[in-house]
């Protein structure tokens, strides 16, 4: 029975996920269906514009998950502690709604936004300087405006999963610390918060592996800001344009196998420290 | 993959050895499948025509009212059009998704437009073992009666090893443009030279502050309006040898002019189709740009929008002790399909768009003889443009630098990636030009380019 309610999943995980990954094990390997050994690595390695890739997608993580795990366990504490049964749902139905626009559309929407030539904002981005959509989107700061983004159009649905969560915890645990003398803070941080570890894990790990496939916001962004945001600004993006642009589906290969990599050995890294398979 | 979904869930590691012979068969399948039979009427492999078959075009919102200009001139060929991004800024959406559909083997459009004028350096390799995307027009597809009728030089950007791979939209050679009824009442000459037209920014920035003489925000302006028409050898090509030297005295000269009239504020950094550029518009006193200016800034209502009169266009500026040469932006091109099974509507269609008297050019100079010189007469006439238009026009078109290369990336990227941003930090060119140039390099060794 519980191979038929598997079977699903796996199908899909073999013909989406393990086929196309050990494909590009092989192309990562060969060069003309010869075996080539690291040469493809290494060609990949030297390319001048690899090791900048890796540092946006870093950076962009770092601050993006960052921001994703203090705001999101800080939002849905405020939004559980809401006694306001009509103001709680409200927030939760405000917060989950960016969260139904897809990528590309959510970016687009952005595009107005980071304009100050017509944003509604432009008194904020003004504050910072930054007159023109130029000077808003110049690479350096731009690992910002894209965890905004991503934070903007993800952080929804994990407020409402954590909530979720905070519900599940049993009102004797709440009741006891209550009675303890514990405040909503004290109550928060020793209880509530060691009780979520798993779920900010599980949310760490998920938006982890969609982090470091960052391809859509700069890609539209570099098509809007007319090449200011480059094409090779994140590793996706580099690995893209190796395949369809260079013709070189190896060294697109080579990428995509470097970030399956690192972002096996991260997620291996929060399942163990998230206690994510330990069971009570 | 689909034979995968229909395996029982329960032989996973078998199916993971079959999704790795699949993965080899893949492989395999696409190194087979090689070009058919060169059809000698047409000079490459056709494949089976079916008459009457829709064809799919693909265009920029630009090029959308010519082709809908097409379906009312022949409604017998049902047409199927997608508007793209026609490659603006070299974003490469032509070549990424033919690279795509070569992959997949299927899915190719009858014909493209491209804004750019460097794309028959790809399209005319085979790809992953399929035949080359751009038909070759010259060795029977058109005739040659007809492809004769293109200005001289007007296909050689499309053109390889002798073959021609794409037509020529329109003819984009760099001029001056000037509002006269501004020069008449600031009562200034209209310069000749690069040499005047630095000088005019100077008293301009002291006599009328926030009147200004062109925008170099736009990835485009810069490289080929600057520094192709100021005979800067920033974007070389001798055979597969790529060269960009801005140390040279003519690329110093450009910097040095650019920086200057940044720092005085005659040369703006808004893009030329964005709305911040539109509102100061009317303190626009002149600007070079290409003979396409006419119908996207000038004569477009959402643009410049000016009054019959109020612009002309003189002869493009020269260096003093300069030879008389101009740049030029782009003037896309139209590429026909190899993979094509309506050839003949492709055939009609690539003949309709360059050469109808009413269509080609798209609101610039066409680069057919007999559509130009229609498309001449007709702005003559109207008496829209003041002063000489129809001999700035010719003389701009016939002394476009050919010291410029087209290797098979574009300056646009380097430019954008670069210069717009360290501008728009208050960086001038001259700080920039050293990373410029490695960039540019950089990029020519990425697609397989030696540096001269």
């Amino acid at each position: 029975m519980g191979t038929i309610f598997s079977s699903g999943y796996t199908i899909f995980l073999l013909a989406f996920g393990v086929g196309p990954a050990v494909y590009a094990l092989f192309l990562a390997f060969t060069k003309n269906g010869a075996f080539v050994g690291f040469d493809n690595f290494v060609r990949v390695f030297a390319d001048y514009r690899f090791l900048p890739a890796v540092g946006h997608v870093a950076l962009f993580v770092v601050v993006w998950l960052a921001c994703l795990i203090v705001f999101v366990v800080l939002l849905a504490l405020i939004v559980h502690a809401i006694r306001i049964r009509w103001l709680s749902t409200t927030s939760r139905f405000l917060f989950y709604i960016p969260g139904a626009l897809a990528g590309a559309s959510s970016v687009l929407l952005w595009l107005f936004v980071l304009d100050p030539a017509v944003s509604p904002v432009s008194f904020i981005l003004e504050a910072f300087g930054k007159e023109s959509f130029v000077q808003v989107v110049q690479t350096d700061t731009l690992h910002i405006v894209l965890a905004i983004i991503a934070f903007w159009t993800g952080a929804g649905g994990w407020i409402v999963i954590m909530y979720g969560a905070l519900n599940n915890i049993s009102d004797e645990v709440m009741e006891a610390a209550r009675i303890d003398g514990a405040g909503p803070i004290n109550t928060a941080w020793h209880i509530q918060i060691p009780l979520l570890r798993k779920w900010i894990s599980y949310m760490a790990i998920l938006s982890l592996a969609a982090g470091t496939q960052l391809f859509v916001e700069p890609r539209v962004l570099a098509q809007a800001s007319k090449g200011v945001v480059t094409q090779d600004y994140s590793l996706n993006q580099l690995a893209f344009l190796y395949a369809f642009r260079q013709n070189d589906f190896n060294g697109s290969a080579a990428i995509s196998l470097v970030l399956l990599v690192v972002a096996l050995g991260l997620s291996v890294f929060f399942v163990f420290r998230g206690g994510l398979f330990e069971r009570e | 993959m689909a034979t995968q979904q229909r395996t029982p869930v329960r032989a996973s590691r078998a199916l993971l050895v079959g999704a790795a012979v699949a993965s080899l068969g893949l492989l395999a399948g696409c190194a087979g499948t090689g070009t058919g039979e060169i059809n000698p009427e047409y000079g490459f492999a056709t494949v089976e025509q079916i008459a009457d078959s829709p064809i799919t075009i693909w265009v920029d919102a630009t090029r959308q009212p010519a082709v809908e200009a097409f379906q009312a001139a022949h409604p017998e060929i049902e047409i199927d059009l997608v508007v793209d991004d026609g490659s603006a800024g070299a974003s490469g959406t032509f070549q990424t998704k033919i690279a795509l559909a070569d992959q997949a083997g299927d899915g190719w459009p009858d014909v493209v437009f491209s804004s750019q004028a460097n794309d028959a350096s790809w399209a005319s390799q085979p790809n992953a073992g399929q035949q080359a995307f751009a038909a070759p027009l010259n060795q029977g597809f058109l005739d040659d009666d007809f492809l004769d009728g293109f200005t001289a030089g007007a296909l050689e950007p499309a053109t390889v090893d002798g073959t021609v791979y794409g037509l020529r939209n329109d003819l984009a050679p760099v001029l001056f443009w000037y509002n006269a009824a501004l020069f008449a009442e600031f009562g200034y000459e209209v310069p000749t030279t690069w040499e005047e037209y630095e000088a005019l920014g100077e008293m301009l920035a002291a006599e009328h502050p926030g009147y200004f003489l062109g925008s170099i925000g736009d990835s485009f302006v810069g490289p080929y309006v600057y520094y192709w028409a100021g005979e800067a050898p920033i974007f070389t090509v001798d055979g597969d040898s790529f060269g960009s030297d801005l140390s040279d005295p003519n690329s110093v000269k450009v910097t040095t002019m650019l920086d200057n009239m940044v720092a005085n504020g005659t040369l703006i950094q808004d893009s030329l189709f964005s709305a911040e550029f539109v509102t100061q518009s009317d303190k626009l006193l002149a600007i070079p740009g290409a003979a396409w200016y006419s119908g996207a800034l000038f004569q477009n209502p959402d643009n410049v929008g000016a009054e019959p009169g109020e612009w002309g266009a003189a002869a493009p500026l020269v260096w003093e002790d300069g030879a008389e040469v101009t740049g030029n932006i782009g003037g896309g091109m139209w590429y026909a399909s190899s993979h094509s099974a309506n050839l003949d509507a492709v055939k009609t269609f690539m003949q309709f768009i360059v050469s109808d008297e009413e269509t080609a050019g798209t609101g610039g100079l066409p680069a057919y003889d007999s559509a130009a010189a229609a498309w001449l007469s007709g702005q003559a006439e109207s008496g829209f443009f003041a002063g000489d238009f129809e001999g700035a026009m010719s003389t701009a078109a016939a002394t476009v630098w050919t010291g410029w290369g087209f290797p098979n990336f574009s300056p646009e990227t380097a430019y954008a990636k670069v210069i717009v941003p360290g501008l728009a930090e208050g960086k001038t060119i001259a700080e920039l030009s050293a990373d410029w140039e490695q960039e540019m390099k950089n990029e020519a060794q990425t697609v397989g380019y030696t540096i001269g």
